[in-house]
């Protein structure tokens, strides 16, 4: 097994209130020793100097695909993606053909992340059988074979019924659940942001309040069950205001958000004379909502920022606006859009947005690392904050091109990432 | 001075001063229709492909008159079949087409947007002839050439745009236009066909006599029948008692107010056959004005001066 020192870097670990020029030295795949001029005891040493050593980002909200959609991406070219946007782990939601709802499913997905994965895959099961929001699905077993969360991603729990019984059925067996939340009563044919834009438009929309009122109930439920909640990409200001005030009665409730509703708004979609880059769901909303979701995460009421990674075909995308498909890419770009966007444009600093990407996100969900203390995973990601370069989607390790970043210059980019102290992806020379 | 835009996507994005440039063409061209040979070879040689993905009998038929009084080639697809239910793509049968080297596609699409997408990805030339709940620029230039012949001038006129704003694209061209041009646009319908945000651009009011009042012009918008499913008001009946236009409440507006209505009528719902064929409806003119409007389009698009038609 490698032995690697990585030198005289600026390490920043937020979950030991870490943020100096220090050495870290990684061996048998865990981190032995972080200090200042630690010995190199035979490891290849890195010079690291300039360069930012962090714990390994986490993305808590990826689509790898497979099974079933290989066309759109797999867990070979994710997890490389992954690794090449600063990842050493990715959550994979359920959303699979078919949908991971069996510990099958999910033990198929583990084996084959093991063997062709460039980072962890942590698995994220259904909530409810086929995710059609009716039956649970078998979460003792799902946990058992590697599920980490549940979530029915993408089709939104409508009863009320059954999320409070997920809430307290999950709780036997520690998982957390996941809820996209949308009232689908309000978004049918809905694709984008309904407003003065989508009115200018003509494009029908789906109102922030279809987001906000559903996130309210789940947190009411979380209250009521006990349960432990985390709210998937919050993108309006009242769904950011029902978190707040959750938390602060106690709830056990997390939220993340994306860099696409950190950054753009529906403005994006006449700007760009709809690009069908600019398609999610949730839709990128009005400024003040935006406003609203950064403050969200800058006081801590969002825990986490996520990618949302949907990777899809040039087919998929290259129809009318109506017709296409939902979601962007963002594996390979979250990293450097926030260090370009958020921390160089002081909406956060470099130790928050780390917090954020790393330490948290493993606490949201209970995986290992998000840290760097000694004795854990030897996940490490470091950035390069002087490195400028434009996002070019030709040249994505994801199969997946469908991002609205394309052309953006962006300054602050993933350069290293180690998983288990191995190069999972080595970017040091430009 | 050539005409600067090489597509018509939308009224949005044009300047008054283009705007006024297709009017005076369109007056220019008018005066073709009432010859004996209504003919003249301004655009001979070149081909225009009409793609209609929704049906339409004036704005095809009036596009297919323009073209021939104007001698270009031209060629109309009709197609009900959405480009992505079944068959082929949109992008597939538009890039089919540009093999054959047309120099302009007038498109129909009920998804907003689609002339944008084939404008992007096309060589031809494109016209918007309506896409989802858009724009459907011709039309808002065609009730601008009727408003203007009659009333001698835009600006400073009010017009009331009353029905189902929410899915009208003829609403969305119009309250481009006529703000561009000066005039007043007041909105009226009920809430529930009151899109978000709308009223940032116009004034919106729920009576349809504070609407009329004073009003130099009323478009009237259709209530699509098929849409009524959506819950959006309770009956037709009501709907024609609250928001239909009778010719009491058209008492409300100027002596000289003209009644407009892009068609199809339905008659008994959003106006009273009493109005709709009496004094004030200028509906027939509009039809004219489109075949018009839609020459002076074709002819400056495809490298025509306004001057000389004129």
């Amino acid at each position: 097994m490698t032995r690697l020192l990585l030198k005289g870097g600026r390490v920043i670990d937020p979950a030991q209130g870490i943020d100096a020029t220090l050495d870290v030295l990684v061996a048998e795949g865990r981190v032995e020793e972080v200090g200042p001029r630690v010995s190199s005891r035979g490891a290849q040493a890195l010079e690291m100097k300039g360069l930012v050593v962090c714990p390994g980002f986490i993305d808590v909200h990826t689509h790898l695909r497979e099974p079933g959609r290989e066309d759109k991406e797999t867990i070979a070219t994710g997890t490389r993606a992954a690794a090449a946007g600063g990842y050493t782990a990715v959550c994979a939601m359920p959303n699979t053909e078919p949908v991971n709802d069996h510990e099958g499913i999910t033990r198929s997905i583990v084996e084959r992340a093991r063997a062709e994965g460039a980072v962890r895959v942590y698995p994220i099961g259904a909530i409810t059988r086929g995710s059609l929001g009716e039956e649970l699905s078998e979460y003792g077993d799902l946990r058992e074979a590697g599920c980490v969360a549940v979530s029915d991603d993408g089709r939104p729990v409508a009863s009320a019924r059954v999320m409070r019984r997920a809430l307290e059925y999950a709780k036997a067996f520690g998982l957390v659940v996941v809820d996209h939340c949308e009232d689908p009563s309000l978004s049918e044919k809905a694709c984008m942001n309904e407003g003065v834009v989508s009115t200018l438009l003509g494009l029908r929309g789906v109102p922030p309040a279809g987001e906000a009122m559903v996130v309210e109930r789940d947190v009411l439920l979380a209250e009521l069950t006990g349960g432990r909640l985390h709210v998937a990409h919050v993108s309006t200001a009242a769904s950011v205001d029902s978190v707040r005030r959750g938390k602060a009665r106690g709830a056990r409730v997390t939220a993340e958000a994306t860099p696409h509703h950190l950054l753009l708004t529906d403005e994006a979609v006449r700007e760009s004379g709809y690009d069908t880059h600019t398609k999610m769901n949730p839709p990128l909303r009005s400024e003040s909502d935006r406003e609203a979701v950064v403050a969200g995460l800058r006081d801590g009421t969002i825990d986490c920022i996520a990618t949302d990674h949907a990777p899809h075909t040039v087919d998929d995308k290259k129809v009318e606006f109506d017709a296409a498909a939902f979601g962007v890419v963002g594996l390979e770009t979250a990293v450097a859009l926030c260090l370009d966007r958020l921390v160089t444009a002081d909406v956060l600093d470099l130790p928050r947005l780390v917090a954020l990407l790393s330490t948290n996100p493993a606490r949201v969900l209970g995986l290992p690392g998000g840290t760097l203390a000694p004795g854990s995973p030897a996940d490490v990601t470091v950035l390069d904050l002087a490195r400028r370069r434009q996002v070019d989607p030709a040249r994505f390790q994801s199969k997946g091109r469908n991002t609205p970043f394309g052309g953006w210059i962006l300054r602050g980019w993933p350069v290293l990432t180690l998983v288990g102290g191995r190069v999972a992806f080595d970017g040091l020379r430009p | 001075m050539s005409y600067p835009h090489r597509h018509l996507l939308g009224i949005e994005p044009l300047e008054p001063g283009d705007i006024q440039a297709i009017l005076d063409t369109a007056d220019g061209l008018k005066e073709i229709l009432a010859r004996p040979i209504k003919k003249v070879p301004a655009l001979r040689g070149r081909t225009v492909v009409n793609l209609f993905y929704e049906s339409s009998t004036r704005t095809r038929s009036s596009f297919e008159v323009a073209e021939r009084v104007l001698s270009a080639d031209s060629l109309s697809i009709a197609t009900t079949t959405s480009s992505v239910s079944k068959g082929e793509t949109l992008l597939d049968t538009a890039k089919n087409l540009e093999a054959m080297n047309p120099d302009m596609v007038v498109v129909r699409h009920p998804a907003s947007g689609a002339p944008h997408f084939l404008a992007r990805h096309c060589r031809f030339a494109v016209v918007n002839a309506g896409d989802g709940a858009h724009e459907h620029p011709t039309q808002a230039l065609l009730d601008a050439l009727t408003l203007r012949q009659r009333k001698g001038r835009l600006k400073g006129l009010r017009v009331a745009i009353v029905g189902d704003i929410l899915h009208s694209r003829v609403a969305r061209s119009n309250m481009w236009l006529l703000s561009k041009m000066g005039a007043q646009v007041v909105l009226c319908g009920p809430p529930t066909l009151i899109p978000a945000g709308v009223e940032a651009l116009a004034p919106v009011t729920y009576r349809i006599e504070e609407a009329i009042e004073g009003a130099d012009a009323v478009m009237m918008l259709r209530i699509q029948l098929e849409r009524m499913t959506g819950g959006f008001f309770p009956t037709t009946r009501e709907y024609h008692r609250r928001f239909g236009l009778t010719e009491d409440r058209v008492r409300r507006a100027r002596k000289d107010v003209l009644i407009m209505h892009p068609g199809p009528l339905n008659r008994g719902v959003e106006i009273a056959s009493e109005v709709a064929d009496g004094p004030y409806s200028v509906i027939l003119d509009q039809v004219t004005n489109g075949v018009a409007v839609r020459m002076a389009v074709l002819y400056l698009l495809l490298g025509g001066s306004p001057e000389a038609a004129s």
